[in-house]
């Protein structure tokens, strides 16, 4: 699993400066930092602005307007959950009840010290084989309550 | 010699255990002390058969499928090594009807070759289209383009050749060539599916069109839900360069182009190609005005060619067979191929090029077997989530540009999503409403606000509240966000949310009425 560095303004601006020379680099940068430290820390703000020579304002404008960037860290597993119509027409809904029903997890709720976080993302791609999802970058298709069983008691393992 | 062994990387395949039954036929093949070349492909786009595993015999490539890992043991035994009969036996590949009812111009190599071995691909006819670009000359490179009558697959169907002139056509250095693979329809795979199963197509796709105008850097923006799409094209990119396919003096030509993958951030208006350009800026992917268009100021303010994977991915067959045999496919103002992607309740879903021309209904039930739950179908949507509903009544719609126009639907990027008989017209229309909120990047107020006040409606009517007036009022707030959005996302909102209303219209009545009923 990616990003389990604690964050650290030294490593984090060197990670700014080896990106700041490429063309459009903010994204580039916003990826290589939440890869290294698995979420963007307020501190990369004004470190950014200055790289790119931009306003703090211009920053958490483009850091805010993408879903993928987290502000702050996730402690649990993964779980991206695909909920877009592919899925839908195979009950991903049902197992979004199921998880809440079952094991007491709101999809896009992330509860402090929770094994397993699991997020609403609309395609993976995987829509022949639906419902789909991605467990720490790793896919699952044609995704069912025991899976998601199987998933959550595996991470309620490994927090233990 | 060692048995070879094909067995898809596809993450849609892995995603089913391809990677655990290669690990298991592996073991099972060192436990019997049998040498085996295997070799990890892409997928053929049958995707309920995955994990479809193949193996080189006389005959040509057998396939077995869909395999455990469970099943390793029994394979052996049955000599599946040289096409031995076994219950999970599917014939020579070639022979199976899905595929051998299809037309594959663009997916001809995918899953059937190593898809980061640049010998496999020039063994297989790649290279060919660029050869011929370079010894056509850029001009009639492109007339060879337009002349083929390649319409933009990202879903806007503009003129790939038209778009190539014009960019050819403006003096500005440098220029850029931007693949669009932010494929973020629900029910479309093809991208993905072509950049993890044969990425040097794309990467001779973008070649040609940069020499064809002049191009000298390539960027490809693949959404970061494909991380192992972005992995293997990144990959083949390394791959290019070492090969000297790409660089300072692109395969010997004496032109430089690079290409450079970028991934998206999560957003699916960066799909639309104004945002794309924004996001590869290091913006926030908001939606430009038109004009200028991209292809006079388009990235970094320079022209730039702007096209889906699937456009460019189709250029190298159309040069190395000329326009005309592309033309030769399809039907009326809709020429050559479109890779259909079958997805959603249906039995057999997949990846199904074919020719402009074929229905609705030849696609799920010829091509997908029905639902996968063996109820009735009730809709189907046909070009992902700005795209509309269509009733069984009009499933013999054909699958071109103008007839899904006509229908008041569109093509799109060729998605097709079956729902059986369960689902709720009513929601899927709060759906698209409440997914445009979602995903609005917030320039356009009809689009911004207008989504949310759209479910909102949506509930109201559901709930039986002033149901006529409300309606109306849904009606009018599509025509607004029709009429009063730049982009695609508010603009086609309509598509399902009118679709549903029109040919759904019984789920939309009142819940406690519909219940009473039940």
């Amino acid at each position: 699993m990616t990003g389990r560095t604690p964050w650290d303004d030294a490593q984090a601006r060197a990670v700014i400066a080896a990106k700041s020379a490429e063309p459009g680099a903010a994204l580039p940068m916003l990826h290589a930092l939440q890869e290294r430290f698995g979420y963007i820390d307020d501190a990369a703000i004004p470190a950014i602005a200055a790289a790119l020579n931009l306003s703090k304002a211009e920053v958490h404008g483009v850091v805010s307007f993408y879903h993928d960037f987290r502000r702050a860290p996730v402690d649990g597993a993964v779980l991206k959950l695909c909920r877009a119509e592919s899925c839908q027409a195979l009950g991903c809904e049902d197992l979004v009840a199921h998880l809440s029903r079952a094991h007491g997890l709101e999809v896009d709720r992330a509860d402090a010290g929770a094994p397993l976080v699991v997020e609403t993302v609309y395609c993976l791609g995987n829509c022949a084989l639906s419902p789909a999802a991605l467990l720490e970058g790793e896919p699952i298709g044609r995704l069912d309550a025991q899976t998601i069983d199987a998933i959550v008691a595996r991470a309620a393992a490994r927090r233990r | 010699m060692s048995a070879r062994l094909f067995i898809p990387s596809d993450s849609a395949a892995v995603s089913v255990g391809a990677d655990r039954v290669a690990r298991a036929i592996a073991e099972e093949a060192g436990a019997r002390g049998i040498a085996l070349a295997l070799a990890r492909t892409g997928s053929r786009g049958l995707f309920w058969l995955e994990p479809m595993i193949e193996v080189d015999t006389e005959k040509g490539r057998f396939a077995y499928g869909p395999i455990l890992p469970g099943d390793a043991p029994s394979l052996f035994a049955a000599g599946f090594l040289a096409g031995g009969a076994h219950p999970k036996a599917l014939g020579l590949v070639d022979d199976i009807p899905y595929l051998k009812n299809q037309q594959r111009l663009i997916f001809s190599r995918c899953g059937v070759i190593d898809p980061l071995s640049l010998d496999d691909y020039r063994r297989r006819g790649g290279l060919a289209g660029l050869g011929r670009a370079v010894a056509l000359g850029p001009t009639r490179t492109i007339e060879e383009v337009v002349a083929s009558g390649l319409r933009g697959r990202g879903g806007a169907g503009f003129p790939t050749g038209i778009k190539w002139r014009t960019v050819a056509g403006v003096a500005a250095e440098p220029k850029y060539v931007v693949c669009n693979a932010d494929e973020g329809d629900s029910g479309t795979f093809a991208d993905r599916m072509l950049l993890e199963g044969d990425p040097f197509l794309l990467i001779e796709g973008m070649a040609i069109a940069a020499f064809a105008v002049g191009a000298t850097i390539g960027y490809v923006y693949i959404r970061s839900e494909y991380p192992h799409a972005f992995a293997t094209f990144s990959a083949a990119l390394a791959r290019a360069r070492a090969a000297g396919l790409l660089g300072p003096n692109a395969l010997g030509s004496g032109r430089a182009f690079d290409v450079e993958a970028r991934l998206g951030a999560g957003a699916y208006i960066c799909g639309e190609e104004t945002s794309l350009l924004e996001s590869l800026e290091g913006k926030r992917g908001q939606v430009r005005v038109k004009p200028p268009l991209p292809a006079v100021s388009g990235l970094f303010g320079k022209p730039t060619v702007v096209n889906n994977v699937l456009s460019l991915a189709a250029t190298p067959w159309i040069l190395a067979h000329g326009g005309k045999a592309y033309a030769d496919y399809g039907v009326g103002r809709s020429r050559g191929s479109q890779p259909f992607q079958l997805a959603g309740n249906v039995k057999r879903g997949g990846l199904v090029e074919l020719a402009f021309g074929a229905t609705i209904r030849q696609l799920i039930e010829d091509f997908g077997g029905g639902t996968r739950s063996g109820r009735p179908v009730r809709a189907v949507q046909v070009g992902g989530p700005l795209g509309a509903y269509f009733p069984q009544r009009l499933l013999d719609t054909p699958l071109d540009y103008e007839a899904m126009l006509a229908a008041k639907g569109m093509l799109g990027h060729g998605g097709i999503v079956v729902f059986d008989d369960s689902v709720d017209m009513a929601r899927q229309a709060r759906f698209a409403f409440s997914f445009c909120a979602a995903e609005s990047c917030g320039k356009c107020t009809p689009c911004r606000i207008g989504s949310t006040r759209g479910a909102e409606t949506v509930d109201k009517i559901v709930a039986g509240r002033d149901r006529p007036q409300n309606i109306q009022l849904l009606r009018d707030l599509c025509e607004v966000l029709t009429d009063g959005s730049l982009c695609a996302l508010g603009g086609l909102t309509p598509l399902p949310v009118l679709s549903a209303l029109d040919h759904f219209g019984e789920d939309f009545a009142n819940d406690r009425a519909r219940a009473a009923a039940e």
